[in-house]
């Protein structure tokens, strides 16, 4: 009675801790035309919520400490009538190993159609992986406005002990990154500190 | 690698070697999980132990088994720490994604134990007057007793966690229970917990008592909030535990590196069991990139010492963990059909001569002795009555690796039919 979906749309479960990438996956499937589409955030109730949407399709981040508590279900309570697979298609590695490189796990009802859910599976792999690049991105600006900020902070340090103008103090910083081959901001930083044990 | 190069001037009277060595792989990515007998591996990339054999260890924590499985199966790992039971299912094709994978190294014995709430402790005391220094016999029987009662007062059943369905730990504390007279898929709950939060989920109520390795039992009960019941020594001493998993045809293809890499973990497995050793390996196992616990509690671990509740109730049990002594890294085909008995006995597997077969060829004794020659641990006689064969079961039972399938119906608590009735209410 529940399995006629043949010519129906896919259900689709999407479990990520992280909300803002389960709704960047979530609008990603919708268009695509996928409306049978459910993201959750957290464990609780997820196997009765499992049992009573009976998805397709489960997408779940490979960093999700639950993964072997889903297999588990899967196991116990054969919620859904045939195998589970990892991915439709094991002779194609080549996809395999990008999903798992971008950290997308799936679990797919045996006997789909791999021309159903190749789309599905490509769509959540860019989608992560956009998603880790826009973190890497956010990240990397917010450690140069901090580089920055510790830069003027030893800037104005030596400045005001030992009388430099602001040119002169980022010219001895600077040489003395260069002679130490390390980092300006490292030498910057250690600048802070020996300032905040002598005072 | 620049000894073995063939160079052969026209003459076709010698063949080339049909392998050419130097061309093996030398640099293995290695998954674990933070657990204490993840330490052979880390002591063999941290102290040398690899190096020595012109091996690169490229270690990389994960968190769950699921990760482990797949990611060695998609040729993310060359090597991985994995539960015993883990080659068994994939060469059974069980569980979700199976790719078959052999072990030719155990990673120790010992250190699991089961751990309940200190609030159902207290209940069964104060029910069947059991003792504080009770056995894990006697603590299964009282728990049954509790459960007994639970229901007659319509309480809800508890909750127990382990780790993984194809587990040591599921497979333990299920013998645990059915050796008291508890029925694992009826009278309690068993649920999948990921080792690190355990003690956590205990503290929050979410579970009421849970069977995990090394050292999370012992954080609950320095925590107060958990009583260990009983340890894998009171199960059955020889239970297998952690493997070290590899697929077949990569170990083919990189034979000379598996010898290296088992040469390289024996050396490490022998420093990891040498009490002189247990404070440095103590405190490189606390470092947060590996399992991130107090110093203290991994130095007891290491010797044994438990203390079973806040209180300061302790017991010493000896071998508790052993990394390498008693012929602990030998990979045993009799302890992959103990696993296939247990996956009988609870449903997960039917029995058949096809299953045996393939079950024992995950366990390869032969990789062992090929790579250690005369340095190879032998293990003891199985007949014999002694702490590491088949007859130091709780219950007295006592396992014939010969009829497996006799074995698994024998038991009394099982899994009635193959599976179909362990459906959720």
């Amino acid at each position: 009675m529940s399995r006629s979906k043949i010519t129906t749309d896919l259900t689709i479960l999407v479990i990520d801790e992280n909300a803002i990438r389960g709704s960047i996956i979530e609008e990603g499937l919708n268009e695509a035309g996928h409306l049978n589409v459910r993201v959750i955030h957290e464990m609780q109730g997820v196997a009765r919520l499992i049992e009573t949407m009976d998805p397709d399709v489960i997408i779940i981040d490979i960093e999700n400490p639950n993964r072997d508590m889903m297999e588990h279900m899967f196991q116990l309570t054969r919620m859904i009538s045939r195998p589970i697979a990892m991915f439709v298609d094991r002779s194609d590695t080549a996809a395999i190993e990008a999903a798992v490189d971008a950290g997308v796990s799936a679990y797919v009802v045996d006997g789909l159609k791999k021309e159903r859910i190749k789309p599905i599976l490509d769509m959540a792999v860019s989608r992560f992986n956009a998603f880790s690049r826009l973190q890497r991105e956010l990240a990397e600006a917010r450690s140069a406005l901090e580089e920055r900020k510790v830069i003027e902070r030893a800037k104005g340090i030596l400045m005001r002990m030992r009388g430099m103008s602001e040119e002169q103090a980022y010219a001895l910083l600077r040489q003395t990154a260069m002679n130490e081959k390390k980092k300006l901001a490292d030498i910057a930083q250690s600048v802070v500190t020996a300032a905040g044990m002598l005072l | 690698m620049s000894d073995r190069v063939s160079t052969q001037s026209g003459d076709s009277a010698v063949k080339a070697p049909s392998r050419v060595r130097g061309k093996e792989q030398r640099l293995l990515r290695a998954g674990y999980i933070p657990l204490m007998d993840a330490a052979i591996l880390i002591v063999a990339a941290e102290l040398g132990f690899a190096e020595r054999e012109g091996l690169r260890l490229e270690l990389v924590r994960d968190v769950t088994w699921a990760n482990v499985r797949d990611r060695l199966a998609f040729r993310q790992f060359d090597i991985a720490h994995m539960l015993s039971p883990m080659p068994v299912a994939s060469m059974l094709g069980l569980g979700s994604n199976p790719s078959p994978t052999i072990t030719p190294f155990s990673l120790g014995r010992g250190g699991n134990a089961i751990t309940l709430s200190a609030r159902i402790f207290e209940r069964m005391k104060s029910l069947t007057g059991l003792a504080d220094d009770a056995g894990a016999l006697a603590n299964a029987k009282a728990l049954a007793a509790l459960l007994a009662d639970m229901r007659a007062r319509g309480e809800a059943m508890p909750t127990l966690g382990m780790t993984y369905p194809f587990s040591s730990h599921n497979y333990e504390f299920r013998y645990w229970l059915a050796a008291g007279g508890i029925n694992p898929d009826r009278d309690v709950k068993l649920v999948v917990v990921p080792p690190p939060l355990t003690s956590d989920a205990l503290s929050a109520g979410a579970i009421d008592g849970f069977c995990v390795g090394a050292p999370w039992n012992m954080i609950a009960s320095e925590r107060g909030t958990g009583r260990i019941v009983a340890a894998k020594q009171d199960i059955w001493p020889l239970a297998p535990e952690k493997v070290l998993g590899m697929r077949p045809e990569w170990a083919e293809t990189n034979a000379d590196t598996v010898s290296r890499l088992i040469v390289a973990l024996d050396r490490a497995a022998r420093w990891c069991d040498d009490a002189q050793n247990h404070n440095e390996l103590a405190e490189i196992l606390s470092a947060p990139d590996y399992i991130a616990a107090p110093t203290s509690i991994i130095r007891s671990v290491l010797s044994g010492e438990f203390s079973l509740d806040a209180q300061g109730t302790t017991r010493v049990v000896p071998d508790y963990f052993l990394y390498h002594g008693k012929a602990a890294n030998y990979p045993r085909p009799d302890q992959a059909s103990w696993i296939y008995s247990q996956m009988i006995r609870w449903g997960q597997a039917d029995f058949s001569e096809e299953g045996m077969a393939r079950v024992t060829s995950a366990f390869r004794p032969d990789l062992y002795e090929m790579a250690l020659g005369a340095n190879a641990a032998t293990p003891d006689e199985p007949g014999e009555r002694s702490a590491s064969g088949y007859d130091g079961f709780m219950d007295g039972e006592i396992f014939d690796p010969r009829d497996v399938q006799a074995y698994a119906e024998r038991f009394a608590v099982r899994s009635t039919s193959s599976g179909d009735d362990v459906t959720e209410a």
